[in-house]
């Protein structure tokens, strides 16, 4: 059963249409990922789906609700996440500042605990830094912190930009594990990335973007092995 | 050096040369004028910093330049004026009533005039500020006539002496009060979720929506925050001189930017430096140098300032990590 169904959305900065008609389902406790190019449109869509940026029409039903009149600041305490792309955690909070903010419309103090036990246990390295100030953190670290504050809303599905931009291969692994092990805890995932390779690698099924328009989708082992996808984002 | 002088008496025309006679002691007399004089400063430098902090807020969080943010001390004068002298409230009620006024004509402002260009270029948003600044001293004109209104003092503290210095009520009210609310703002910002979320707002709007904070309603209390601490400064100003006037927000206004660029403007801690440095060097300069020359040394400072450090004394320099 689909939990995300995007129909026929469109949206444009000004007179550039950078998502130009796509729909696609995310379906409950799915790995999606959405790849391509530079500029096909892929943040942009994840930010009209959290509402970041309008869409000039089309739908996003989220679990019943209609996004695009949802105004922003309402969509994760509905259990949608968002790791934005370049991170964009709050450099002058500390760690643990930043984890409190992403808990920001939770209301039960011990629920909120609990989490942050859990967000620790998966990233001990932000417990070691909590006090530290963000911006101080390096590349990998940061991306930790941005993807454990939005754990912190204990969402339903989280959504991922670019979680391996300007990271080192050895933390690209350790990030991609981490996503799988939180799609295994129940949560569901919208990965959106240039490293085709490894977003097929973890995920279920998979949408292939090119100048705002979906060309591909299906079953990602299956575009692995498909040649046009191979040709152009696997360098092979 | 301490020379005495053999007949005080002889000079004794003012205050000064008062405290001169009792104390025979020109060391001594240059010490205690030396400290009211920085207790002048600080009274200055308090309503200095309370201005700049409504600056400097809505600079770290709506990114504008508020230029109407002077007059709100103004409009506060007047409500205070009207409540005490017209409708004979008490003054602690009449103190409340002009900070309510001013909180809701800030945030009022906000709402008319400035959010609808949320996403205009600055200059518009800054000329949008100095036309509701001269909008706000229009209708003062209006309601209230050029002449300038009496104020009736609201703070019924008497003057003491600490040691050979001679403090007045308003000056002890105004810096103790200053002093309360730098410490609960400071509180506020850093341990409630309200302040946390201005803080998060003013770093990034777009990770603090993903946070499920609401940006708007956090600018409209920065606004109710800063307008009602300009309301606070306009009470003080005001019982120190006397009169209010149209006009009477404009100079201390310019002066509470200053302050706040001079602090580093967006630095909360800054614009209280900014203020109180402000208010000191120009009560020194008074004092000192010349009355004439205050203004410009005042200015020349912020000029020598933001050539050496041109973030202002706490600004920081925002790190632009790809």
């Amino acid at each position: 059963m689909a939990m995300l169904t995007i129909k026929d959305l469109q949206v444009s900065y000004g007179v550039i249409n950078a998502v130009k008609g796509v729909s696609f389902e995310v379906n409950k406790g799915e790995i999606i990922a959405l790849i391509g190019a530079n500029g096909a449109g892929k943040t942009t869509i994840l930010h009209t789906i959290t509402g970041l940026v309008p869409a000039k029409s089309g739908s996003v039903d989220f679990d019943g609700t209609e996004l695009t009149k949802t105004p922003a600041h309402k969509i994760v305490s509905m259990g949608m996440a968002h790791v934005p792309e370049g991170r964009r955690i709050f450099q002058e909070l500390t760690v643990l500042e930043n984890l409190q903010m992403g808990a920001f419309t939770r209301k039960d103090k011990n629920e909120i605990s609990e989490t942050l036990e859990m967000v620790y246990k998966r990233f001990p390295r932000l417990e070691e830094r909590k006090s530290q100030i963000a911006g101080t953190l390096s590349g990998g670290e940061q991306q930790m912190l941005a993807m454990g504050r939005a754990l912190m809303s204990h969402p339903s599905i989280i959504l991922m930009d670019e979680p391996s931009m300007g990271l080192s291969p050895l933390y690209v692994s350790e990030i991609f594990d981490i996503i799988r092990e939180v799609n295994e805890g129940g949560t569901t995932v919208l990965l959106v990335e240039q490293n085709a390779k490894k977003a097929l690698s973890i995920a279920n099924r998979a949408y292939v973007l090119e100048t705002g328009n979906i060309v591909l989708s299906g079953d990602a082992g299956e575009l692995m092995n498909n040649d046009s996808v191979k040709k152009a984002y696997l360098g092979e | 050096m301490s020379e005495s002088i053999e007949n005080p008496e002889e000079k004794c025309y003012n205050k000064k040369d008062l405290v001169f006679y009792r104390i025979y002691d020109r060391k001594e007399w240059f010490k205690v004028e030396f400290i009211e004089q920085l207790i002048n400063g600080l009274n200055l430098g308090s309503i200095y910093a309370l201005m700049a902090l409504g600056y400097t807020m809505v600079y770290g969080i709506a990114k504008m330049l508020n230029f109407a943010h002077g007059d709100i001390i103004m409009v506060g004068a007047y409500t205070l004026s009207v409540a005490v002298s017209s409708l004979k409230f008490p003054p602690a009620l009449a103190i409340i009533v002009s900070m309510a006024v001013c909180s809701l004509l800030g945030v009022v402002v906000e709402k008319i005039a400035y959010k609808p260009l949320r996403n205009a270029s600055p200059l518009t948003v800054l000329i949008t500020a100095i036309g509701v600044s001269y909008f706000l001293q229009s209708l003062a004109l209006l309601i209230f006539g050029s002449n300038q209104r009496k104020v009736e003092s609201v703070i019924s503290v008497k003057p003491m002496k600490i040691g050979s210095i001679d403090i007045t009520g308003e000056s002890a009210v105004t810096i103790g009060v200053t002093i309360i609310i730098m410490i609960c703002l400071t509180l506020f910002i850093n341990k409630t979720k309200t302040g946390r979320a201005m803080l998060a707002v003013s770093e990034d709007k777009g990770a603090a929506q993903l946070m499920g904070v609401n940006v708007n309603k956090t600018i409209s209390i920065t606004f109710a925050i800063g307008s009602a601490l300009a309301a606070v400064a306009g009470v003080l100003f005001t019982s120190s001189y006397g009169f209010v006037g149209p006009y009477t927000g404009s100079l201390p206004g310019i002066k509470a930017f200053v302050a706040a660029v001079l602090g580093g403007i967006g630095s909360v801690p800054g614009a209280m430096l900014g203020g109180i440095l402000l208010g000191i060097i120009e009560s020194l300069a008074k004092a000192y140098i010349s009355t004439q020359l205050a203004d410009a040394i005042v200015f020349g400072v912020l000029i020598v300032v933001l050539l050496v450090k041109p973030t202002g004394l706490l600004g920081k320099k925002r790190m632009e990590k790809v």
